[in-house]
């Protein structure tokens, strides 16, 4: 039963660092996302498509303001963008990847939980600039969105993004157990995301016209703030009078967004799981 | 060999495995010695606790008691050195089927301390000529062979092999046969779980027979239930008639024969139980067969 010498072997070096591992797992993720051509149409054409229909429709000016309603919906709707982007690309994706066996292959290989997530998140920072840029090209071409042209609106802009984008993809990796399958994943995420586009002042203008308890329900989620952000960016202050409490309120929109990375990286700890609902 | 010293002497060593699902035990006090360098066949029918005994020596799985040291290390503690040592070709995988046969293989790559050469990988699984192709449009033998190569891009030393020829045509698994027996050679220790009994006499050193969460038996292939020694049939031809007797000492009984017709026995055979009849013997002995039937017929 003694077989061949066992190969004498030499001590293996460490594992290569987790945040390389990362990067190298951001390249095919982004590979495998623009590849599969429905999950791209998808992503990138609900926003846009509901864009140019509300626009479409409610295009008229808002009332001694020069501001016309169209250019209100496409800022709103880069929030969005950025939830779509993250939040249902990531529940789904990583429905996706439990019942596709890539959380069990890595599992079974030397890549850490870490580089899958860093991996993840990556991929979703570069979508959502793309899906940013593709709505930012829609507003300014179709609805005479007023790109800023001073730094410091550039800059809320930026930490709006960032913190949105990072909010939302840990709400997206959270949510991603939920589903029992792949399959279910599409209809359980998508319920909260058209929901809150409702109740956050994206598919609804002014914000300020919806009930009370719908903007309260709306001012616990990310997107309300997200969206408010934006429009602090490419509308005049003028525009604030339409807000609920009259003002852009961005210093109270920087602890809520960064309250939500905290809070979803918490939640993301507590509930992931490696198994959907059909694995032992 | 399975001494306290054993953790460095064998590549696995189990000890009193017990996993209950829901208190019913699926694996109940099994133990379990594979040497380093030797290719292991697990056998045993669906639901018997051998994908489970697996996942718990791949660390996919916790026990509920007992001792487990995969590599002399602990599959439910290990860290990321251990998981570079082990190469895993579980079931039904269905991933990464965007990517490229050469991208999805040399990603992996990247990810292991040590790692073989990628194109050299995907040519010895057979997957040259489809290295460019997109891993979801390969057929099920072909996304089989990714898997494998998966499983060794990471130059393991020790390899989980689970029912990997399942949809291999019959020469596909040939080549297959030949990669397992080269890594074998390269000293890699392998761990194969199948149905095909043909595919445990091709490649194992040792064969378990795994039922109701126990081991039934441990032993060399080809004497397998002390089949080498077992009663025979022997049957020849006589005055055109075809004769057959069992007999506990087929060699002596041909002796027999040969002497009383003059060396001349037209159509003499012996035949030895084959490791079929023992393996369904051994399950039979408490489980019913006709879902093993099925899946090798």
């Amino acid at each position: 039963m003694t077989t061949q010498a066992p190969r004498v072997r030499q001590t293996r070096p460490a594992p290569p660092n987790p945040i390389k591992v990362g990067v190298a797992r951001a390249s095919i993720e982004l590979k495998q996302f623009f590849r599969e051509r429905d999950a791209v149409v998808f992503t990138f054409s609900l926003p846009v498509v509901l864009l140019v229909l509300l626009a479409g429709i409610f295009s008229d000016p808002v009332e001694k303001t020069g501001v016309e309603a169209s250019q209100i919906f496409a800022a709103s709707m880069i929030a969005a963008g950025i939830m779509s982007a993250t939040f249902v690309s990531l529940g789904t994706g990583i429905a996706q990847d439990r019942d596709d066996g890539t959380l069990k292959r890595l599992r079974g290989t030397p890549t850490p939980m870490t580089s899958y997530f860093i991996g993840k998140i990556l991929m979703v920072l570069v979508v959502s600039f793309a899906e940013v840029v593709v709505l930012l090209a829609v507003g300014k071409g179709l609805f005479d969105l007023k790109l800023p042209t001073d730094v410091t609106s550039w800059l809320t802009f930026a930490w709006v993004f960032v913190l949105g984008v990072i909010a939302c993809a840990l709400l997206g990796i959270a949510i991603s157990s939920v589903p029992r399958s792949a399959k279910s994943a599409s209809a359980v995420i998508m319920l909260p995301f058209i929901g809150l586009q409702f109740i956050s002042g994206v598919l609804t203008n002014p914000i300020s016209a919806l009930s009370s308890p719908l903007v309260e329900i709306g001012s616990v989620f990310p997107l309300k703030w997200m969206a408010q952000g934006f429009r602090s960016v490419f509308l005049p202050d003028s525009m604030t009078f339409q807000e609920v409490a009259g003002s852009w309120e961005l210093g109270r929109m920087a602890l809520i967004l960064a309250a939500w990375c905290v809070g979803g990286l918490v939640l993301c700890l507590l509930t992931f799981r490696w198994k959907n609902g059909r694995q032992g | 060999m399975d001494n306290a010293g054993g953790m460095t002497e064998t590549a696995v060593h189990v000890r009193g495995l017990v996993k209950r699902y829901g208190g019913t035990p699926v694996v109940n006090g099994l133990d379990l010695d594979i040497a380093h360098g030797e290719v292991f066949a697990l056998l045993g029918p669906n639901g018997a606790g051998k994908t489970t005994t697996v996942e718990i020596l791949e660390g996919y799985r916790d026990r509920d008691s007992g001792t487990v040291s995969v590599l002399g290390e602990d599959p439910g503690k290990a860290g990321r050195s251990w998981r570079s040592r082990i190469g895993i070709v579980a079931q039904t995988a269905s991933d990464a089927a965007e990517l490229t046969v050469r991208e999805v293989v040399g990603h992996f790559a990247t990810t292991y301390p040590r790692h073989r050469d990628p194109d050299a990988v995907i040519d010895g699984v057979g997957l040259g000529e489809h290295a460019r192709k997109r891993v979801g449009r390969l057929s099920g033998g072909q996304r089989r062979r990714v898997d494998v190569a998966l499983g060794i891009i990471g130059d393991p030393d020790l390899l989980f092999l689970d029912e990997p020829t399942t949809g291999f045509d019959p020469e596909a698994r040939v080549q297959f046969w030949q990669l397992i027996r080269q890594l074998s050679m390269e000293g890699t220790t392998i761990v194969l779980t199948t149905h095909y009994l043909d595919e445990v006499e091709a490649l194992a050193n040792r064969v378990a027979v795994i039922a109701r969460g126990q081991m039934k038996v441990v032993g060399d292939p080809a004497t397998l239930g002390d089949r080498a020694n077992a009663g025979a049939v022997v049957s020849w031809r006589e005055n055109g008639r075809l004769m057959e007797t069992e007999t506990a000492s087929p060699d002596q009984f041909v002796a027999e024969l040969v002497r009383r017709n003059a060396g001349n026995v037209p159509g003499l055979s012996v035949q030895r139980p084959s490791l079929e009849d023992v393996y369904l013997q051994l399950i039979g002995e408490d489980t019913s067969t006709s879902a093993y039937r099925r899946e090798s017929a």
